[in-house]
């Protein structure tokens, strides 16, 4: 919502741009069958566009509005996610505009009383988190995705219905000139929390819902303060409830605040409202300072998904598929880990590289990741809204004497987003290997980064198809030669990396200090096998050719004996 | 179960009666939970802590 006198659009910061509608070819008889139909050009839907095209794969886009989302929404990008944006080619903006962080304080009654400290080691090329408003991430995947020869973006084109039948997918979208239909071999459900697509096929997110009610409330002020999350239980400015306060690009701040039990939504949504409660707690973190009122809104917390992401044909991705609670800024991270990993896997399968069977572990490793952030979310959801009498008893407690004591300071720890592990995945079939390592990332985890010696990254250097990292001194022995050429053939796009402490191989990365291969727990002839989307699909210390070779098909997706 | 001397344990009895008169009756509740939560912090056992909770709560009147 925004202050009366304004439309819907009307920003204090972002110009809405208003696309048209566009003349689909499909409205003069043409009947094409396009490989993917993307539902939604939200942040989700332009990732998963933007990494199919990164793989090669044609799109086609649709949104049914004309503009991008209002509001700021989703602005906190994680890590993992820039990692995303950079392989598919739009990390570049998204650098210079969002603004980095990884420091938090959280305060009771006025006194602080936690320090978050996300690391942030040297290794890595990324902070933990930046924030940046959502229309600009749209704005800047747009972008990209405009530039894109592979992707026919369509706005003003509403899904009217759908068909999944067992060899492709029908759907009749509704434009100003007219219904058509689209052919596709596979659809991603882009389509947001409200998905239309999710009701047409009658299918229903489960879960829990959460009492406690917050506004989220973005104004511009001039106010001096770092780029960090602070969180205000019981403050002054808001008795009895909690504050959150986010710093965004372009002067503009995110004040989220609980409202009290029995509050009405439409009071606390009524602006002369907003304006005094806003203006409360400014008084409360000390701005006297004048400040405007950009746009607000009102939030309550679920945990809610999909029992299956992938209905034949058709696969959701982001809100479609799950709800989670905004306190540790997982919804939109991780429905950019969806789009990351459903777009290698649809791509090896439409370049006919792989079986349709590597489409099966889509959901078990992305509804992994969603119960996995329920596990976590549901602890700082009791945290921020305490249910009961007897969680809000319990918060009081371990608050109040956080004042004087350290051991329960940690339980206002907000948990944020930390990437998921896929070592329960069909396609990572030797953890047991893990036994073997003292130390580096399991496998199915994300792979560490490493600074190298010219100031660049290792995983500047993966590719886009498996990667093998084999630590070795000197040249490679005939095992491992052999193996490296054997992993080449069935997977033409595999980049082999050579890690070596001593040695020169021509385009081997040097590692004298030893650096990475400690980071890796890694020993002379150790290898890593990556997955496109640089999450580790096993490790041996020293080189096992059959489970190697072995897990490399299975992430390709060709049947293995 | 601790081989607490009956004269100490009587003695922490006491004490928890001055302190529950002392925080007083709006803040008996809150009073509480901040000492079971010390307590489980000092005794650095979540089996035992449990259990205590559960025979805290058993046939509670």
């Amino acid at each position: 919502m925004r202050p009366a006198g304004k439309g819907p659009l009307d920003s204090l910061y972002f110009h809405y741009p208003v696309f048209p509608a566009g003349h689909a070819p499909e409205r003069d008889g043409k009947r094409t069958r396009h490989p993917v139909v993307i539902v939604g050009a939200g942040p989700i839907g332009m990732t998963a566009a933007l990494a199919l095209a990164r793989h090669g794969v044609r799109s086609v886009l649709l949104d049914r509005k004309d503009t991008f989302n209002d509001g700021s929404r989703a602005i906190c990008i994680a890590r993992p996610s820039m990692h995303i944006l950079e392989r598919i080619g739009a990390a570049a903006p998204f650098l210079a505009k969002a603004l980095g962080w990884r420091f938090g304080r959280s305060y009771y009654r006025g006194t602080q009383i936690f320090r978050l400290e996300m690391p942030h080691p040297e290794s890595e090329k990324y902070l933990p988190m930046y924030n940046l408003q959502q229309q600009y991430i749209e704005k800047f995947l747009h972008d990209a995705v405009a530039a894109c020869d592979l992707i026919d973006m369509r706005w003003r084109s509403e899904l009217a219905g759908i068909e999944n039948r067992a060899d492709g997918v029908a759907l009749d979208i509704a434009t100003p000139e007219g219904n058509y239909r689209l052919d596709a071999d596979y659809v991603l459900a882009a389509d947001g929390a409200r998905s239309p697509i999710r009701s047409m096929l009658g299918l229903r997110l489960k879960g829990e819902n959460y009492e406690g009610r917050y506004v989220i409330a973005d104004i511009r002020m001039d106010h001096d303060f770092p780029t960090e999350r602070r969180a205000f239980f019981d403050p002054s400015g808001n008795p009895g409830g909690t504050v959150l306060i986010h710093k965004q690009p372009d002067d503009i701040w995110r004040v989220d605040y609980q409202l009290r039990e029995g509050e009405s939504e439409e009071d606390a949504l009524r602006e002369e409202n907003i304006r005094a409660r806003v203006g409360a707690i400014l008084a409360d973190i000390g701005h006297t300072k004048p400040w405007e009122l950009e746009w607000w809104s009102i939030y309550s917390a679920n945990t809610l998904c999909l029992d299956d992401y992938r209905h034949g044909r058709i696969f959701f991705i982001g809100d479609s598929a799950h709800i989670v609670p905004i306190f540790g800024v997982r919804g939109l991270n991780n429905g950019l880990a969806d789009a990351d990993n459903i777009a290698w896997k649809l791509a090896r399968v439409l370049h006919g590289e792989a079986s349709e069977r590597l489409l099966d572990s889509y959901s078990p490793e992305r509804r992994g990741a969603t119960l996995d952030v329920f596990a976590n979310a549901t602890k700082s959801t009791r945290f921020m809204t305490p249910p009961t009498r007897g969680w809000r008893l319990a918060r009081e407690a371990a608050l109040s004497l956080s004042l004087k004591h350290e051991f329960p300071r940690g339980l206002a720890n907000p948990r944020q987003m930390q990437p998921y592990a896929y070592s329960q995945s069909p396609l990572t079939p030797h953890t047991g290997r893990d036994a073997e390592f003292a130390s580096g990332p399991v496998c199915g985890s994300f792979a560490p980064n490493a600074r190298l010696a010219d100031g660049s990254f290792l995983l500047d250097r993966a590719g886009y198809g498996m990667t093998a990292i084999l630590f070795c001194d000197g040249t490679p022995d005939a095992e491992q030669s052999a193996l490296l050429d054997q992993l080449g053939r069935s997977d033409k796009r595999l980049v082999p990396l050579l890690v070596q402490r001593t040695g020169n191989v021509a385009g081997a990365i040097q590692d004298a200090s030893g650096k990475i291969a400690r980071l890796y727990g890694a020993a002379p002839g150790t290898l890593y096998l990556l997955r496109p989307d640089l999450h580790i699909a096993g490790r041996w210390k020293t080189i096992a050719a059959d489970e190697i070779l072995h897990t490399a098909r299975l992430c390709l997706g060709v049947p293995t004996p | 179960m601790s081989q607490m001397p009956f004269d100490d344990l009587e003695a922490a009895y006491e004490a928890l009666a001055l302190a529950i008169d002392a925080a007083g009756e709006k803040r008996e509740a809150l009073f509480l939970t901040r000492l079971a939560l010390v307590l489980a912090h000092e005794l650095g056992d979540i089996g035992v802590f449990k259990r205590a909770v559960q025979t805290a709560l058993e046939e509670l009147p």
